[in-house]
């Protein structure tokens, strides 16, 4: 229970760049920064409850139905965020599509429940949901920016220059073009601070 | 072991029934919201609307015939295609009673971001004109709902006829849909005129 917890996942333990977890969400929805954050704050709102919620329970789960039993409780608020947003933002909802209810079989979630929750108390596993999640919301926000300038020239949506834009950032294959070079960046960076 | 997980699964289950049952009015209201909207868009102002189902090709189109102090103004029918890029868009598309095109309003699509999904592009002030823009004001009677590439008069979205395609069937079902509707109300009139 410490500072060091709220801030890993933001930089040692970064979700995207130094875990690699959660790969299929950031390639498909980064196609704009508000759609990249609103799928991080999707994740950050699961990681926090699920996190919570197992470490209460995890004394009580047998060994061999811990697996299922934490997808269980996952989905159970994958499905709330799901029916929460369609009712109070359509909008977002409707761009996210089916990457919601995929937050399900996000790695993300599934290995911080067995890797933190399930052997730690509850405050320091909802911070370490909130760490986590934050971390995926940053990174995923930054892709998304950086996909939305080169693709279109706008960033959350406003238009800054009157540009027909890369159209390949927009499209899957800048998806991977610009995680690599983050996470070269991210690398670089690093080294530098070690 | 067993139990353990069927405490599990029905606590779970509980909370989601919870949750679904405070959001269902919400979404519901949502998704109505949206419908209205878009006959809006398309379609002159009105009082009040009736919807009914049509029947086409295995699916069926959803008709919303509008009326203004018991005069018809105009009928917004949801129509799709399923021959996308990305398979199917729905879109709605509100007529006249003459048949002429007033609005196209696109439900929802998953073409190509940049190319095909511009077919959702509202028209901008002093930008070009938008894709939907020139069926505003057509008649399909002298407007060739195909893409210029096939003999039609509609522009297509550069570097994406496929979508354009799409999107001209979709406009033509539901003229054609508007055309069988009105011609049956007229011989169900006739047949009754003539008793």
């Amino acid at each position: 229970m410490n500072f060091q917890n709220l801030t890993k996942g933001i930089f040692k333990e970064n979700p995207t760049f130094v875990l690699m977890l959660g790969m299929c969400p950031t390639l498909a929805t980064t196609t704009s920064a508000i759609n990249g954050i609103g799928m991080g704050a999707a994740t950050l709102a699961v990681l926090i409850m699920s996190n919570l919620a197992i470490s209460l329970i995890a004394q009580y789960i047998p060994a061999k139905v811990r697996i299922p039993s934490y997808i269980v409780v996952i989905a159970a608020f994958v499905s709330m965020i799901d029916l929460l947003m369609q009712a109070y933002v359509p909008d977002l909802h409707a761009t996210l599509g089916i990457f919601i209810p995929l937050i399900v079989v996000n790695c993300i979630v599934l290995g911080r429940a067995e890797a933190f929750a399930s052997t730690n108390g509850a405050l320091a596993s909802a911070l370490d949901g909130f760490s986590i999640g934050l971390g995926f919301t940053l990174s995923l926000g930054t892709i998304g920016a950086i996909r939305e300038l080169l693709g279109s020239g706008a960033i959350f949506g406003q238009t800054l220059i009157e540009t027909d834009g890369i159209l390949i950032f927009v499209l899957a294959p800048g998806a991977f073009l610009v995680l690599g070079y983050l996470m070269v960046l991210f690398n670089m960076l690093k080294k530098k601070l070690a | 072991m067993l139990l353990t997980l069927l405490i599990i699964t029905f606590v779970s289950s509980a909370v989601v029934g919870f949750v679904y049952s405070l959001t269902e009015k919400p979404i519901g209201e949502v998704k109505k919201k949206k419908i209205k909207a878009s006959i809006e868009q398309v379609i002159p102002a009105f009082d009040t609307v009736t919807t009914f189902k049509v029947a086409d090709d295995g699916d069926s189109l959803v008709f919303y015939s509008a009326t203004k102090n018991g005069a018809a103004v105009g009928t917004a029918i949801e129509t799709f295609d399923n021959n996308g890029f990305s398979g199917h868009i729905s879109i709605m598309v509100g007529f006249l009673p003459d048949g002429t095109i007033n609005g196209v309003a696109v439900l929802s699509q998953n073409e190509t971001p940049g190319l095909g999904a511009k077919m959702s592009e509202k028209q901008k002030e002093g930008a070009k004109p938008a894709f939907t823009t020139q069926f505003l004001g057509k008649n399909p009677i002298n407007f060739k709902l195909a893409v210029t590439k096939d003999g039609g008069n509609v522009d297509a979205i550069t570097a994406s006829t496929i979508s354009s395609r799409a999107f001209c069937l979709a406009v033509q079902r539901a003229y054609d849909a508007l055309k069988a509707h009105q011609a049956a109300d007229m011989d169900y009139s006739q047949l009754v005129n003539a008793e």
